[in-house]
């Protein structure tokens, strides 16, 4: 136990340098940033700019600049939008965060729970024409890019059935269908993958042997006994999963005009708002190095095993 | 045989003279030991494996077709991509020979009304545009050629300098093992905290947009898996025997690399590369579609689609060709990718 609590302590010091580091790698980048911050700059009067400079304190040397940008950060300040009239750049995000993270959510349940099936029934089935299908599905959805996806759902069920409405958030259910499924694509087959390839490897062990030696059913042996050791090492593709919803929300979520994390994100690079792309920079790393650790946490709790195996080498 | 028993056993007497026996020469049992097929080398053998994979024999020859046609783009495209006609703007598609509605020049008006948009802008009886033209009169089909040698060129460069690099970091952080380990595994365990796609935008906002800066921004990030898998296979490879063997020959530790741990690699590295391919053609599409890939006039499967979207509720098609281009080419890559990992996959082996 001591030395799993130095493992953590390790862990947690280590994502502190990275985020020290991502922080610093972000600021030092958006020095380089060609551009000027005032999109109307042959407008205004050297004087103005000057003025402007002070009041963002573009004025000071970068090393001040980094230092106040850091000591920011530390209480959680990103600075101030140079667009979007002048909010704070954590005002800006902590608004669009709540559609983000719920369609996020709502795509991982969906995608993982019906990978999951497909998977287990893939396995069960294995090479036959079932097996085939499921992993043809899987191919596909890690095939099809996200807005390729999007757009079609958007053609058919929107434009064409008319069922859903075609890019109008409301916070609602119903706006949120078709993006959490043009989300859900990724996990969906990530997930039906590896589900596969861990049963396939699972239902050959003895304890599934002895369960069927017992009378068991083949279907109640693959849920109650072979999905248990099948899922765990699904937790490790949750970080990777969520690296791609970040990138499938920035377009997505701009398809659908969802008032989102990416959709901002876009918004910003196309207008040269320097401190929100930063935000959302350290936001996005901070998010994955949290969840990286989490996982690996919540993975150590679920399988002992892990633990120490660990301790023998990295 | 039977002429020998019938003799036994109609004379028990029968004296045994030496022609009656065959004589067992060493020669013969050599033969039944001869391992008659020709012995396979590594590349044969996973060919041979790989030709029973049906889905990847066929993306191959999808691939080699797509890519054939891409790369010879300036001397099959039927016009220039770039060149804007004014008069033939958002034209359907008119194939030569084919009198089929949509794909004869006609377009649907006003939901039922057909007519030919061809006459009605006044283009000439004899110019076709195979796959129609965009909203500035520029020839779908010679964009898409040529879009697609964008996006191939991009995703090989990006494959190839993921491939160096990671190897290179790999072998190295692997063979020398220790504290030049330990420090290099660490910096990789940072850098790959840093969720790759901000770091691919942020490299091409500092950079002149363009297809070099995408390379290397995709360059930037992609080499890491490569290098974690490096690694680990090295780990395992440089305790064994024949490696000792080479070090006790004293052979020198980068020939030993070179020689016989990327030899040995080479599984790993085929099947990482191949999938790094996909995934550098997605990332293109995917950073053309926001906005900051490939800058105008150039075409890549991204900026197509992008284009495509704009106007897709009137004129789907010139999303749908593209996107469907992207499509075919990100499942053919990934089947084949799939079927050379199990091509690869010594556990497979029967």
């Amino acid at each position: 136990m001591k030395s799993y609590l130095k493992y953590l302590g390790k862990r947690v010091f280590y994502m502190f340098i990275t985020l020290f580091l991502i922080a610093s790698i972000t600021f030092f980048l958006s020095q380089l940033l060609p551009g000027t911050p005032y999109s109307n700059e042959d407008k205004l009067s050297q004087e103005q700019i000057e003025i402007m400079n002070e009041q963002y304190g573009l004025d000071k040397p970068v090393p001040v600049q980094y230092a106040i940008y850091m000591g920011g950060l530390v209480k959680g300040d990103l600075g101030t939008s140079f667009q979007f009239d002048n909010t704070p750049v954590s005002k800006l995000l902590s608004t669009r965060i709540g559609p983000s993270l719920q369609l996020g959510f709502q795509a991982v349940v969906l995608g993982t729970f019906i990978g999951i099936i497909l998977g287990v029934i893939a396995a069960m089935k294995q090479n036959t024409w079932v097996d085939t299908m499921a992993t043809f599905f899987a191919i596909l959805g890690r095939s099809i890019p996200n807005f390729v996806f999007a757009v079609l759902l958007q053609l058919i069920f929107a434009a064409k059935l008319g069922w859903l409405p075609i890019a109008l958030w409301d916070g609602g259910f119903k706006s949120s269908i078709l993006p959490t499924l043009a989300l859900a694509i990724g996990p969906l087959a990530d997930s039906a993958r590896f589900v596969r390839t861990e049963m396939v490897d699972v239902l050959s062990s003895d304890y599934i042997e002895l369960a069927r030696a017992k009378g068991l059913s083949r279907w109640v042996v693959a849920f109650k006994h072979g999905i248990r050791n099948a899922l765990i090492p699904l937790l490790t593709i949750l970080g990777p999963m969520a690296v791609a919803l970040m990138t499938g929300s920035m377009v997505v979520e701009n398809i659908y005009a969802i008032p989102g994390i990416g959709e901002q994100f876009v918004k910003s690079i196309t207008t040269n708002d320097y401190p929100t792309i930063m935000g959302v920079t350290i936001l996005y790393s901070a998010m994955l190095v949290l969840i990286i650790l989490v996982v690996d946490i919540l993975y150590s709790v679920v399988d002992p095993r892990i633990r120490i195996s660990a301790k023998g080498g990295d | 045989m039977s002429t020998h028993d019938n003799q036994l056993s109609s004379n028990e007497h029968t004296k045994f003279s030496p022609d009656m026996f065959e004589q067992v020469t060493a020669s013969s049992t050599e033969d039944n030991e001869k391992i008659s097929a020709p012995s396979l080398s590594f590349l044969q053998d996973s060919w041979r494996r790989l030709k029973k994979n049906k889905a990847a024999v066929i993306s191959l020859g999808i691939l080699a077709v797509i890519i054939v046609l891409a790369f010879s783009a300036p001397l099959i495209a039927p016009h220039n991509p770039y060149t804007q006609t004014s008069g033939h703007i958002s034209l359907p598609p008119k194939i030569p020979g084919i009198n089929i509605n949509g794909l004869n020049g006609t377009t649907k008006a006003g939901g039922t009304e057909v007519f030919d948009k061809y006459a009605q802008m006044g283009v000439d009886e004899d110019t076709y545009y195979l796959l129609g033209t965009d909203s500035l009169g520029r020839d779908l089909l010679s964009r898409i050629l040529y879009g697609t040698r964008v996006s191939l060129i991009i995703a090989f460069a990006a494959a190839l300098f993921d491939l160096t690099i990671g190897v290179t970091y790999g072998l190295i952080s692997g063979w020398l093992g220790g504290r030049i380990d330990n420090i290099m595994q660490r910096i990789l365990e940072i850098l790959s905290g840093v969720p790759n796609l901000v770091v691919v935008i942020l490299t091409l906002l500092v950079l002149k947009p363009g297809i070099t800066s995408i390379i290397i921004a995709l360059a930037i990030t992609g080499w890491i898996p490569m290098a974690r898998i490096v690694r680990a296979q090295t780990l395992k490879l440089r305790n064994q025997e024949y490696i000792l063997a080479a070090q006790t020959l004293g052979e020198s530790s980068i020939k030993i690399a070179v020689k016989h741990l990327i030899s040995n690699l080479s599984g790993v590295i085929i099947i990482q590369t191949m999938f790094s391919i996909p995934s550098a053609i997605f990332f293109e599409a995917f950073l053309s579609f926001i906005g900051i890939g490939i800058p105008a006039p150039f075409a890549s499967l991204g900026t197509l689609i992008n284009d495509g979207y704009k106007t897709f509720q009137f004129i789907p098609h010139l999303m749908w060709y593209p996107a469907g281009v992207l499509c075919v080419l990100m499942i053919s890559f990934n089947l084949l990718a799939d079927g050379l990992r199990d091509a690869f996959d010594p556990k497979m082996k029967d």
